[in-house]
C-alpha cells in the first residue's frame, strides 16, 4: 500500500481503493454472501418477518431430495430435472471431446501453418456469433418439417419424420454445436506444444496409431482436456437458452427449475438454495476434473 | 502423393465437421429470404424481402436495441473507470495480497452468468432496489470489470516506469503524472476493453434474464420471440447481428494486430540498438 501512495498520491490511491472496494465487495463479495444467507430462510410473507417462522432452515436444500426414494426408484421432479443436468452436460462434455480431438490434432499437428491458420479463423467466426443465435439455427434444422428432416427423407435413411425436439436429444445436439469450440482451443493449444519427434520416435519404434494417440499425444494433452472438459460442463450445466429453445416440457434443465422457483412461484429462498446447488455441483466437477488429471489452478488458468 | 486409409479418413472427417460448423447459420440466413411463414428452407416457397421490412415495421424490436444499446454504453461507463483503477491497485500491490485479489477479481469469470444475476438480483432486493436494467448493467458489470482489468493489467505491465518518475521529478503532480504520462499509454488497451465490454453486454443473456425486472434487452426479445410469434423476421434480425458480428470481428481482429505489430517494430528497434556493439551474433 505504501509504494501506491508514494507512486500515485493520496487522491489517487484513495479514488482507486474505493472504485475497487466497490466493485469486489459491493458487487462480487457480498452479493454471493447475501445469496447463500438467504437460502437458509423460509419464504415468508412480510407480516411473518421477524416472527417466531423467521428461522435458519435446511428446508429449501432438503426440498430437492424431498420424495426420493432409491428403493423404489422414484425421485422428485425436481431430483429428476437435477440429475438430468448432470448426466446431459457430461454427455455434451464426451460428445465435444470425441468431436474436437480429431480436428485439434489435424490443426496443431498435421496441417501446414497456412491452412492451419486459415482454418482456425474459420473456426473462430462462429465462436463470434450470439449463442442464442447458433442455437436458434438448430431450431429451424431441426424442425418437424424442416430441412433437415426432409433431407434425410430424401436420401431414404428415414421413412417419416423425426420428432428432434421432443426428447433430450436436441438439447444436447444444441449444447455440443454451441459450446465446442470451448473445447476445440484448449485442446489444440495442449497438443500444439508436443514436440513432433515425440510422434516420430513412437511411430520408429513401431507404435500403431492408436497407441501413439493413447500414449503419447493424450497424456501430453492432459491440461487441455481438463480445461475444455471443465468450461463445457459449466456453460453446459448453466445453460439457459439451449434447454429453453431446444427442449420441451418434459426435458426441462435444472437452470429452468431455478428460474420458475424465482419468477413464477416466487420463492426465492428456493431459488437460491437450488442456485448455490447448482453452484456447487460446477465446483464439484472442477475439483474432480484437477484430481483426475492432476492439473493445478494455474493450468486452468492460462 | 497418395493418401494412407486413415489420412483420407481424417479428410473426410475434417469437410464433414466444417460443413457442420457452419450448415446451421447458412441455412438460418437462407431461411430469411423464404416467402413461407415458418422459417425454413424446404420447400422454398419464392424469394422476398418482406421480412427485412416486417422486422423494420417492428417497434418492440426498436425498443429492445435502444435498451441494450443503453445497457452496453452504461456497461463502459462503470466498468472501464472501475477495472483501470483494479488493475493500477494490482499491479502496486506486494505479492501476496495480490494472488489473493487477483483471485477474487477474475472469479467472476468462472462462475455461471445464471448466478451472478440470482446474487445480483438478491443482493440490491434486500437494499429496496428492484430488478431493471439498472440491476442487468450492475450485474454484467461485476464481470465485464474483470475482463477490462486483465486487458489494463497486461498493457501496464509494459509500463516503462522511469516515465513516471521523472515527470514527478520534474514537478508534476501525482495527477499530472497520471493524466499526461500512464493514461496515453494505456489508451489503447481502454479503448479495446471498452469496446469488449459493449459487445458482451450487448450479447448477454444469462445475467440479463435474472436481473432485467420488466426491461427487454434485444437478446430477451431474441429469445422471446423464436418461442412465441415466431416468423422470418427473427432470421432477419439474426441476419443483420451476423453481419454486424463478422464486420465488428474482423476490425477488432485488424485493430489487435495493428497494435501488436506496432510493439513488436518498438522491441525490435529496441533490441538493435543494445545489439549494436556485438553485431552478427544472431545471424540467423
Amino acid at each position: 500500500m505504501a509504494e501506491l501512495f508514494r507512486r500515485y498520491g493520496t487522491t489517487l490511491t484513495l479514488a482507486m481503493a474505493a472504485a475497487t472496494f466497490v466493485w469486489v465487495v459491493m458487487m462480487v463479495v457480498l452479493p454471493y454472501f447475501v445469496m447463500v444467507e438467504y437460502s437458509f430462510h423460509r419464504n415468508l410473507t412480510v407480516s411473518e418477518l421477524g416472527g417466531p417462522k423467521d428461522v435458519y432452515t435446511l428446508e429449501n436444500y432438503a426440498s430437492l431430495f424431498r420424495g426420493t426414494d432409491l428403493s423404489a426408484f422414484e425421485f422428485s421432479d425436481d431430483f429428476r430435472v437435477f440429475m438430468r443436468t448432470i448426466w446431459g452436460s457430461a454427455a455434451v462434455t464426451l460428445v465435444c471431446l470425441l468431436v474436437c480431438y480429431p480436428v485439434a490434432y489435424y490443426l496443431a499437428k498435421i496441417a501446414p501453418p497456412e491452412r492451419a491458420a486459415f482454418l482456425l479463423v474459420l473456426l473462430v467466426i462462429p465462436f463470434w456469433i450470439n449463442e442464442i443465435l447458433r442455437t436458434f439455427a438448430w431450431f429451424i434444422l431441426l424442425a418437424y418439417n424442416g430441412p433437415l428432416n426432409v433431407l434425410l427423407k430424401a436420401v431414404g435413411i428415414i421413412d417419416a419424420p423425426v420428432r428432434w425436439l421432443s426428447g433430450s436429444g436436441g438439447v444436447i445436439i444444441g449444447m455440443t454445436y454451441a459450446f465446442l469450440l470451448f473445447m476445440m482451443f484448449p485442446l489444440y493449444n495442449a497438443i500444439e506444444t508436443l514436440d513432433r519427434n515425440q510422434v516420430e520416435a513412437a511411430r520408429d519404434l513401431g507404435a500403431s496409431t492408436w497407441k501413439v494417440h493413447w500414449r503419447v499425444v493424450i497424456p501430453h494433452a492432459k491440461p487441455g482436456v481438463a480445461v475444455g472438459c471443465i468450461m463445457v460442463f459449466v456453460l453446459a450445466a448453466s445453460s439457459y437458452i439451449v434447454p429453453y429453445l431446444l427442449g420441451s416440457p418434459g426435458t426441462r434443465w435444472f437452470t429452468q427449475t431455478i428460474y420458475e422457483w424465482f419468477f413464477e412461484a416466487s420463492d426465492w429462498p428456493r431459488g437460491s438454495a437450488y442456485a448455490f446447488i447448482l453452484l456447487g455441483l460446477c465446483v464439484a466437477f472442477i475439483m474432480v476434473m484437477m484430481k483426475l488429471f492432476k492439473v493445478g489452478l494455474t493450468d486452468i488458468a492460462k | 502423393m497418395r493418401l494412407t486409409g486413415s489420412e483420407l479418413l481424417l479428410r473426410v472427417y475434417l469437410g464433414v465437421f466444417f460443413v457442420y460448423l457452419f450448415a446451421p447459420l447458412v441455412i438460418m440466413s437462407a431461411a430469411t429470404f423464404n416467402t413461407s411463414r415458418f422459417p425454413t428452407v424446404a420447400p422454398w416457397m419464392g424469394a422476398t424481402l418482406q421480412w427485412f421490412q416486417a422486422l423494420w415495421a417492428d417497434e418492440q424490436m426498436w425498443r429492445a436495441l435502444a435498451n441494450s444499446v443503453v445497457a452496453g454504453l452504461a456497461v463502459i461507463v462503470v466498468s472501464v473507470p472501475i477495472g483501470v483503477a483494479a488493475a493500477m491497485l494490482l499491479d502496486g500491490l506486494s505479492k501476496r495480497a495480490k494472488s489473493f485479489l487477483y483471485a477474487v477479481m477474475v472469479s467472476p469469470l468462472l462462475t455461471p452468468g445464471v448466478i451472478i444475476g440470482i446474487s445480483t438480483l438478491i443482493f440490491w432486493e434486500r437494499l429496496g432496489v428492484k430488478g431493471g436494467l439498472h440491476l442487468a448493467v450492475i450485474g454484467q458489470s461485476s464481470f465485464i470489470i474483470a475482463y477490462v482489468m486483465l486487458m489494463v493489467l497486461a498493457r501496464l505491465q509494459r509500463f516503462d516506469r522511469s516515465l513516471e518518475e521523472a515527470a514527478l521529478d520534474l514537478g508534476a503532480t501525482h495527477l499530472q503524472a497520471f493524466r499526461r504520462v500512464l493514461l496515453p499509454h494505456l489508451m489503447p488497451a481502454i479503448f479495446s476493453s471498452a469496446v469488449l465490454a459493449f459487445f458482451q453486454s450487448f450479447e448477454n443473456y444469462n445475467t440479463t434474464l435474472f436481473t432485467r425486472g420488466t426491461d427487454v434487452t434485444l437478446t430477451i426479445f431474441l429469445a422471446s420471440k423464436v418461442r412465441t410469434g415466431l416468423t422470418p423476421a427473427v432470421n432477419a434480425l439474426g441476419l443483420v447481428l451476423i453481419a454486424f458480428t463478422i464486420v465488428g470481428a474482423i476490425a477488432y481482429e485488424v485493430l489487435r494486430r495493428r497494435e501488436a505489430a506496432r510493439a513488436a517494430a518498438a522491441r525490435r528497434a529496441a533490441e538493435q540498438a543494445e545489439s549494436l556493439g556485438e553485431p552478427a551474433l544472431q545471424g540467423a
